[in-house]
């Protein structure tokens, strides 16, 4: 009895698994069955990101300092009031082009300061921005949590093409359709503001950027609404990854090495092996 | 150990063999991996798996430690020391850290590839148990690693990655929440389970290099396996491993480090989640809290699992989670079959590339949102994971008629069927 | 072991099934060339590894620091960080400066005038690194109260190595003069080091 108990373990084992596994299946299907899921309202109306060309697009893109300027130019006079972008410090700006001279006047004149305290009397006051110092943290007192921008390009599905729709997103109102499913959406909750590209499709930020030059780019630009939102966006891809360029232009060279590297290890193998069967 | 035709170390010059005299160190290499070791002359380009798996253990271990040189391991400081320090000032350190991280995805990568070649030529049959066993433990090893390491960056996933799976503990009955306290050392993922992951993030990998030292000698006790799965009876059977391995494994190292520097240069995120890219927020938990991509089966297992039965649902799904790797400690016993290769067993080969597909589609289920379809599919697919181990294969192993095995590994190859090439079998199963 | 093979030309080999291979130089060449590639690849990849533990960007971002002296009054020193090391500014007396000027430079261990290790104009003020040349304590004799030593500069408390008021080594057992970093008055009262 003992032995063959033991030598059928393994059918009890698995069969109880399978059992329960088939109760859960029955209750799965029973309960989708008798309460199918109904469709809810970000699926209904959240749309994907708009499509948005960069040029730090695909694997070999490399940034635009003209651009990146530009973007930095929109997050300081739109952005910076409320958003964070704690990960980058001011030195970094040199890397898109500014010189050290207009980095520590930025530094210097960016309105948020730093904090320090008093050694000997435990207060605290502030001190204007250094070169080497990170941006200072924004601290907002309003409804809402405006996140950190430094990697909001990488924190985000669709990256640059998400933050590009959010921003040029808030005129598209829920079709008559959709509303008709969710009339609860015909009237935006006080403080918020509908979104479509947004997951929650309320969103606590009111439209950042309303008209055209609104900021005035010192390259000659048009400061289009749209070209606001292509340029901070472009901007934020940079902050997300200020090496990326430098890690595009390793990786032609590391892959073309390998590329022959291997191509050789290939040939000796062969002739290694040249005469025996295998 | 080894055949006796294996060649002999015999050091040339007199530092050599003053050092060969005192302390073998060449001799043991040279036995392990060097030209003393004879294996079968018809191994196919998955037999290089072991030896990849061993240059990722490497290349973790490698830039694991030039990490640590610059990661802050506290709740307050390890987001920033990556995401700013590392990525942005820390000279190459962006190249670590994707290489670091990438890294663990070609480690697992490697590692399934290998235990699947196992399974197809059942490398776990006698008198290799012990070499599949060391194996399994290595394996369990490298995923406890895998997700310590994933806790360290202190983004979202991580911080709630670290919340789901020591909650895993406290469905155990009555000791389960104590447990989970125990291991997070406080009420929720913060400083204290932060450092004691990262002080095993870091011990662990040595671990794993000794249990794999433990898996080289066991398989240098009956010798590597091979397609035909026929053992080997001569001489004319086997190659040195040194240059013939060596050459193929330099060969299949490089093409590797090409997939792995494709990832690194070009796609460092593509395998990673943007959520994790949110520093970590006890408040507040992502929409959609998914593993890294090699947990996905494993976690499809786990929510599998919404029926109680005698014991909660929850505690089902955590068993067999955890039942769906151990039952592979008795995978050896399960399959009674003498005939090794898959090449030569019907049926299983039809079985095994139903596993094959039942594990991608397990996958695919545990990364997507547990919408009811996907639930349904998992439900399935779980039950067809226990049912491929602990029922159709002890049958099979009894029921089914082997193909002829050849008389020996040369014959095979030079019949030209040494079962070498295991996609165009399947394609023909 | 059998040595299959004795009997073929000395170009020729054995395969291990003991088939006659042809001729393996060519072999030679591809396998030197690969194994070249793969050291000077290995050999590439340790740079970055080395280069990590470099001082990194943000280390380096705070090489220079901006003092306001205004507030040392003569015969006072004060301790400033530079670099992550101590920082001795002091603002000398006449009566140190003549002190200095008074002892014969070939006498010393470490020749140098006060001249040489202060700023023209601004021969009161001695910056110098707070470590001593010993092995790297920090000397006693910038904060208020603490021991100069016998030449009334600086005093090392681990080995009594003692500096004068021109910062120079007198006695005990280190080599150097207390390093001067660079440093520039970009005012009267104010002084970049670095």
């Amino acid at each position: 009895m003992l032995p063959l108990f033991i030598r059928s373990i393994k059918f009890l084992v698995g069969g109880a698994f399978i059992f329960v596994l088939g109760l859960a299946l029955f209750g799965t299907i029973s309960g989708w069955v008798q309460d199918p899921p109904k469709e809810t309202a970000e699926e209904a109306m959240h749309h994907h990101p708009k499509e948005l060309r960069l040029p730090s697009d695909g694997p070999l893109g490399k940034f635009d300092n003209q651009q990146l300027q530009r973007g930095f130019l929109v997050f300081e006079k739109v952005c910076a009031s409320c958003h964070s972008l704690s990960l980058v410090s001011f030195r970094d700006l040199q890397q898109i082009g500014y010189s050290e001279a207009e980095v520590k006047k930025i530094a210097k004149d960016w309105p948020i300061k730093q904090p320090v305290q008093d050694p000997k009397a435990g207060t605290w006051g502030e001190r204007d921005n250094l070169a080497s110092d990170r941006f200072p943290k924004v601290y907002y007192p309003g409804t809402g949590t405006p996140p950190d921008l430094s990697l909001i390009t990488k924190a985000r599905h669709g990256g640059p093409a998400y933050v590009y729709s959010l921003l040029t997103g808030y005129s598209e109102k829920p079709s008559a359709e959709a509303l008709a499913h969710f009339p609860e959406f015909a009237k935006t909750p006080d403080g918020m503001h509908f979104n479509p590209y947004f997951a929650n499709l309320n969103i606590a930020m009111p439209p950042p950027l309303t008209a055209d030059d609104q900021v005035t780019f010192s390259d000659g630009t048009r400061a289009t609404v749209d070209q606001m939102a292509q340029d901070v966006s472009a901007f934020l891809v940079w902050t997300a990854e200020p090496t990326m360029q430098r890690r595009h232009a390793a990786g032609v060279a590391v892959v073309l090495f390998l590329l022959i590297a291997t191509g050789l290890a290939y040939g000796a193998y062969l002739t290694v092996w040249r005469g025996v069967k295998h | 150990m080894s055949f006796p035709w294996a060649r002999h170390y015999e050091p040339k010059n007199p530092l050599t063999q003053w050092i060969d005299s005192r302390l073998p160190l060449p001799r043991f290499v040279y036995n392990a991996v060097g030209a003393g070791y004879p294996v079968p002359r018809n191994l196919n380009y998955f037999w290089n798996f072991g030896v990849l798996a061993g240059v990722a253990l490497v290349v973790q271990i490698v830039t694991g430690i030039v990490l640590a040189m610059h990661f802050h391991s506290s709740a307050a400081g390890a987001f920033d020391s990556i995401n700013g320090t590392i990525m942005r000032d820390v000279n190459a350190g962006w190249f670590l850290r994707f290489a670091h991280a990438n890294g663990a995805s070609m480690f697992l990568l490697v590692v399934y590839i290998h235990i699947f070649r196992g399974l197809y030529y059942g490398s776990y049959k006698a008198p290799r148990e012990m070499v599949w066993l060391i194996g399994v433990v290595i394996f369990l090893l490298l995923m406890a690693t895998a997700f310590m390491g994933y806790v360290l960056p202190w983004g979202q996933m991580s911080f709630w990655g670290a919340q789901v799976i020591t909650g895993f503990f406290s469905a155990i009955p009555v000791v389960g929440e104590w447990i989970r306290i125990w291991l997070l050392g406080g009420y929720a993922p913060d400083d204290a389970a932060l450092n004691r992951f990262f002080s095993l993030h870091y011990l662990l990998p040595f671990v794993i290099a000794g249990a794999v030292i433990l898996h080289i000698w066991a398989l240098h006790i009956p010798g590597s396996s091979n397609p035909t799965g026929v053992e080997v009876k001569g001489e004319q059977d086997t190659v040195p491993f040194h240059p013939y391995y060596t050459a193929k494994d330099g060969f299949g190292v490089g093409v590797f480090l090409i997939l792995f520097s494709t990832l690194i240069f070009f796609f460092p995120d593509l395998l990673g989640h943007p959520d994790n890219y949110i520093p970590a927020n006890p408040l507040s938990t992502p929409a959609h809290i998914v593993p890294e991509w090699y947990f996905w089966p494993f976690y499809a297992i786990l929510r599998a699992f919404t029926a109680n039965f005698i014991l909660e649902a929850k505690l089902w799904g955590v068993v067999a989670m955890f039942g769906s790797i151990i039952l592979l400690f008795f995978l050896p016993w399960l399959d009674k079959s003498p005939v090794r290769s898959a090449n030569y067993r019907p049926m299983y080969r039809v079985a095994f590339w139903v596993l094959v597909l039942d594990v991608l589609v397990l996958g695919y289920c545990g990364g997507s949102a547990a919408t009811p379809g996907i639930v349904v599919l998992s439900q399935i697919c779980a039950a067809y994971y226990f049912a491929h181990f602990l029922i159709i294969v002890p049958i099979i192993s009894r029921l089914e008629r082997p193909k002829p095995l050849p008389n020996s590994i040369t014959e095979a190859v030079l019949a030209g069927k040494s079962g070498s090439r295991m996609t165009e079998t399947a394609v023909s199963a | 072991m059998a040595t299959p093979g004795d009997d073929l030309p000395p170009d020729a080999t054995v395969g291990p099934g003991g088939e006659v291979l042809e001729n393996p130089r060519r072999r030679d060449y591809l396998t030197i060339a690969a194994v070249s590639f793969a050291g000077v690849g290995a050999g590439v990849t340790v740079l970055p590894l080395i280069n990590s533990m470099n001082p990194s960007a943000d280390v380096l971002a705070l090489s220079t620091t901006e003092l306001d002296v205004s507030a040392i009054e003569p015969g006072q020193a004060i301790k400033a960080s530079f670099r992550k090391q101590p920082l001795f500014v002091r603002n000398l007396t006449q009566k140190e400066q003549d002190e200095a000027n008074a002892v014969p430079v070939s006498s010393l261990r470490d020749p140098q005038t006060l001249k040489d290790r202060t700023k023209e104009g601004h021969a009161n003020w001695l910056i110098t690194l707070g470590v001593c040349t010993h092995l790297g304590c920090v000397p006693l004799g910038a904060g208020e109260g603490e021991n100069r030593g016998p030449f009334g500069g600086y005093f090392c408390p681990c080995h009594g190595s003692a500096y004068d008021t021109a910062g120079r080594i007198r006695q005990g057992p280190a080599p150097k003069n207390l390093e001067v970093p660079n440093y520039e008055f970009t005012s009267p009262t104010v002084v970049v080091v670095g």
